[in-house]
């Protein structure tokens, strides 16, 4: 069996001829398995979704119990088979829920990453290379530059941040699925146990994460918060609420991102940022480079970023790689498109 | 270093003024003699090194790195200090000592061009990806954080009881590390003894005026002058405790720029500190700005430009009078003793810049139309607009908002055709943000664009997101970091361009240059055949 007959791109997305199944189809498909729940991967309308547990749970928060026509929730490392195709699902290490889709006939496997990264993080299960024969990547930090520092080194930035400007407000913009968590989840372990404030979008998908066993601390709505709570406090928002009439209410604000694309400071500053966090929930260049080599495989096909540069590298390591030039994703993604989708790769 | 560097990282994305002065007063209080010495000349641009070339930053990073990925990296990041900084591959095992910054000063005051490179890549083994960064820009001497030397002194003066001010005039006698001058603001020891005498004095500025700010001011209160199309500068001159007497011109910011001009040190008579604009007049006539540009940014003037582009200060107001300190007189007193210095002096190089007279705004709103018959002759094409000074007006340091008032003429517009865009620097690394435009002129076949000019700015942020995606969409042809983008009659894009004025150029296909153009509104809904033609800009020239 070639590569080609179990997965190709295609318009849709990736699909499984054999199996009859697209991964992330960008658009409503008969049978869908979805990696994870941002907006970009995981979309509304399918006729079928298989997905982990907490990714139907997510879908379900953001679009509402009707999002497919049926659905099957798979367990990390359960197998099922499509079409005579081995489907099964192993933690991805990117947000609570997000697994990398393995799909094996005849002998040849092919992982379909998804978004990914090999960084600690204590809001969801640890990235798992999985041995394969063809390695389906992401490149959002496809770039040598992006080198993603501890994300603990970042927390006790803003932490300092907080203590030298004691009467001002840090606005923190993170992705409210999975990076909006993983900040709390920070500036816990680093000591801070203040309330922290967060924007109402927040607020489903942060109780969905306590409910699944994360203690987060004192988390508590901006709206019906007096003014006067918010002088030297932490507010998490989602990046497109900090230039909003909602952030007016607080008094001098300071601006920050928590983002991977922080790493470059023409982002930072073209959204305006004063204090850049760089953490980020896609492996950096690093971490691509040290995963694509740990599933011990003979080829790389990669899907949305920094494609050519990865490319480049894994033809250097004497791996057979091409981009496939996905286009839909990254694009509405909030965390890979931090300027209007002029990510790296994203030009046509 | 590394403490340097996270100042200036943090201070690189604060654009509050006083925040920027807490967060360096925080780091001086709290860093030793002599590092925070070093740091304040690195903020206030005394220092450069001659054998740090971005060429040797290059050169180092190709070596290390594959150049393939480099390149690739460098397009993204556009800036080659940060792309080597982020992309520093250490060697395993290289020894992790950060190196102090007073370290890497010396280092690169005494390392010969040979030895420099090896000492560069251990410094950057020994740092993170911002002490690399800092590292990069101090030595490139590209370290723009939007502190000026005077945010600096007034960050030091913020650490005891001094004003800036003060700290100014003690500063031309000073040199890194500046322990004297630290010793002194915190209180434990003597004022530092100054030997400069003709020091530079902090200009003062002028807010513009909207159309909104007229209804409160009364036009009795002020006075009004040309504001003329030059540089500002100031000229200074005294005599010293040694009995050597000093000339100096210094710019706006306080840069000395005495050299580039020796035709204007023998006219500078006088003991005091005059504030004027620094123009070219021929034959009695201030010239346009591009013949002034002749004279600007060269390391050596010849006696043919001195003869050929005789500088000239047109004067605005008077600093000090010998000894005598005016800046806290009322303008009028301070512009009466200017008249009474240039009568005195009577140079052919330095002359009064003449007061408009008005009684109401109406006035002055048809003097500003037409200058030319409100008294600036000749001379109004050199003029930029008018100044209004409130008559009471102390001399105060900085740009404070009410005394004095800039407005300037209107531009011209143009609507031209978006034709090549080219990806901007620094924050604007990943966008295409420069942009080529064109008007229609008659070709061989038909109507042809001709390129008239380049501009990049004067569009909002959320505008450059839109032209930015367009360029993506309607790109036809790359030429490297340029790309063309679709400019036919019914399809592209037409930019209304916004510009103060046009000279003939030969170095343009159009044969026309434009001053200052910047992007006035985007056309989305005009076809591009609509845009303008090149022989309206030439009844410009006319």
């Amino acid at each position: 069996m070639r590569p080609e007959d179990l997965l190709c791109p295609s318009p849709k997305g990736l699909y499984s001829p054999a199996g009859d199944f697209y991964v992330d189809p960008t658009r409503a498909v008969p049978r869908a398995v979805i990696t994870h729940g941002h907006s970009d991967h995981a979309r509304a309308g399918h006729a079928h979704v298989l997905a982990t547990r907490q990714t139907l749970d997510l879908m379900a928060i953001r679009y509402g119990e009707g999002f497919a026509g049926s659905t099957q929730a798979l367990a990390y490392g359960e197998a099922v088979a499509i079409n005579g195709v081995r489907v099964s699902l192993h933690p991805a290490g990117h947000v609570l829920g997000s697994a990398q889709v393995r799909m094996e006939k005849d002998g040849l496997v092919i992982v379909v990453s998804g978004d990914y990264k090999d960084a600690a993080d204590p809001t969801c299960a640890p990235f798992e290379p999985v041995r394969c024969h063809v390695f389906v990547s992401e490149a959002t930090f496809g770039l040598p530059v992006f080198r993603h520092p501890p994300a603990a080194g970042e927390t006790d930035k803003l932490l300092a941040s907080v203590r030298i400007f004691p009467e001002r407000t840090h606005i923190v913009g993170a992705y409210s699925l999975g990076k909006a968590q993983r900040m709390m989840a920070l500036m816990r372990a680093a000591g801070h146990d203040a309330p922290i404030y967060v924007h109402g979008a927040l607020t489903a998908i942060t109780d969905y994460y306590g409910m699944q066993g994360l203690a987060l601390g004192d988390i508590r709505p901006v709206k019906g918060t007096d003014k006067a709570a918010f002088a030297g406090a932490v507010v998490i928002a989602p990046p497109s609420s900090m230039t909003d009439l909602w952030a007016r209410r607080f008094a001098d604000p300071i601006t920050c991102f928590a983002s991977g694309w922080m790493r470059v400071r023409a982002r930072a500053r073209q959204r305006g940022v004063e204090l850049p966090l760089v953490v980020s929930d896609h492996a950096d260049w690093d971490g691509l480079c040290a995963s694509i080599r740990a599933t011990g495989c003979e080829e790389v096909w990669v899907t949305h970023g920094a494609e050519d540069a990865l490319v480049h590298w894994a033809r250097t390591r004497q791996l057979r790689a091409r981009p496939l030039h996905m286009v839909g994703y990254g694009e509405e993604d909030e965390e890979a498109a931090p300027a209007d989708g002029a990510a790296p790769g994203a030009e046509p | 270093m590394n403490r340097f560097a996270a100042l200036l990282d943090r201070m690189s994305y604060e654009a509050g003024r006083n925040a920027k002065i807490r967060l360096m007063a925080d780091y001086f209080r709290t860093t030793p003699d002599p590092e925070r010495g070093f740091a304040l000349a690195a903020l206030t641009g005394a220092l450069s090194f001659a054998n740090a070339k971005p060429g040797v930053v290059r050169a180092l990073i190709t070596e290390r790195a594959d150049p393939v990925l480099f390149e690739m990296s460098y397009d993204y990041v556009g800036d080659l200090s940060e792309t080597v900084a982020l992309m520093w591959p250490k060697l395993e095992g290289a020894p992790a000592h950060a190196p102090l910054l007073s370290e890497i000063v010396h280092g690169l005051s005494t390392l010969s061009r040979s030895t420099l490179p090896r000492r560069l890549a251990g410094w950057l083994d020994g740092l993170d990806e911002t002490g690399r960064w800092a590292l990069l820009k101090l030595i490139t001497g590209a370290m723009r954080v939007g502190a000026s030397a005077r945010l600096a002194k007034t960050a030091v003066a913020s650490l005891g009881s001094v004003t800036p001010d003060e700290v100014e005039l003690v500063w031309p006698g000073l040199a890194p590390p500046y322990e004297a001058l630290f010793a002194w603001v915190e209180g434990h020891g003597p004022r530092p003894e100054t030997s400069n005498p003709a020091p530079f004095r902090p200009v003062m500025l002028a807010h513009a005026i909207e159309e909104a700010n007229f209804a409160d001011l009364n036009p009795g209160d002020f006075s009004a002058e040309w504001k003329w199309d030059g540089i500002r500068v100031q000229a200074v001159a005294g005599t010293g405790p040694d009995g050597v007497r000093a000339v100096r011109l210094y710019s706006r910011t306080g840069e000395d720029i005495s050299e580039a001009f020796p035709d204007l040190a023998d006219s500078i008579a006088f003991d005091g500190a005059m504030d004027g604009e620094l123009l070219i007049v021929r034959a009695g006539r201030v010239e346009p700005f591009n013949v002034l540009q002749q004279r600007l940014n060269r390391k050596s003037v010849t006696v043919k430009m001195l003869a050929e582009f005789p500088a000239h200060i047109r004067a605005y107001d008077l600093l000090m009078d010998g000894g005598e300190d005016l800046r806290e007189r009322p303008f009028a007193e301070r512009r009466a003793r200017l008249e009474a210095l240039v009568a005195r002096l009577a140079s052919p190089r330095i002359d009064l810049s003449p007061l408009v007279p008005f009684t109401g705004w109406d006035d002055l709103t048809r003097a500003r139309a037409d200058p030319a018959s409100a008294g600036a002759g000749p001379d109004a094409e050199a003029v930029e607009g008018v100044m209004i000074k409130r008559a009471d007006s102390p001399y105060l340091p900085g740009r404070p908002k009410g005394p004095w008032w800039k407005w300037k003429r209107d531009p011209h517009t143009v609507d031209a055709v978006l034709m090549y865009a080219q990806r901007g620097h620094g924050k604007r690394s990943s966008f295409y943000s420069d942009y080529t435009f064109g008007v229609w002129t008659e070709g061989e076949e038909g109507d042809v664009l001709v390129p008239v000019g380049k501009a990049y700015f004067g569009f909002t942020d959320e505008e450059l997101k839109r032209i930015d995606a367009f360029v993506r969409r309607a790109t036809i042809n790359r030429f490297g970091p340029v790309r063309e983008v679709v400019h036919e009659k019914d399809e592209g894009l037409v930019l209304e361009v916004a510009f103060e004025g046009l000279a003939r150029s030969t170095r343009h296909r159009s044969g026309i240059a434009m001053r200052f153009p910047r992007i006035a509104r985007l056309r989305w809904d005009k076809p591009p055949g609509e845009a303008d033609r090149l022989e309206t800009l030439e009844a410009l020239l006319r």
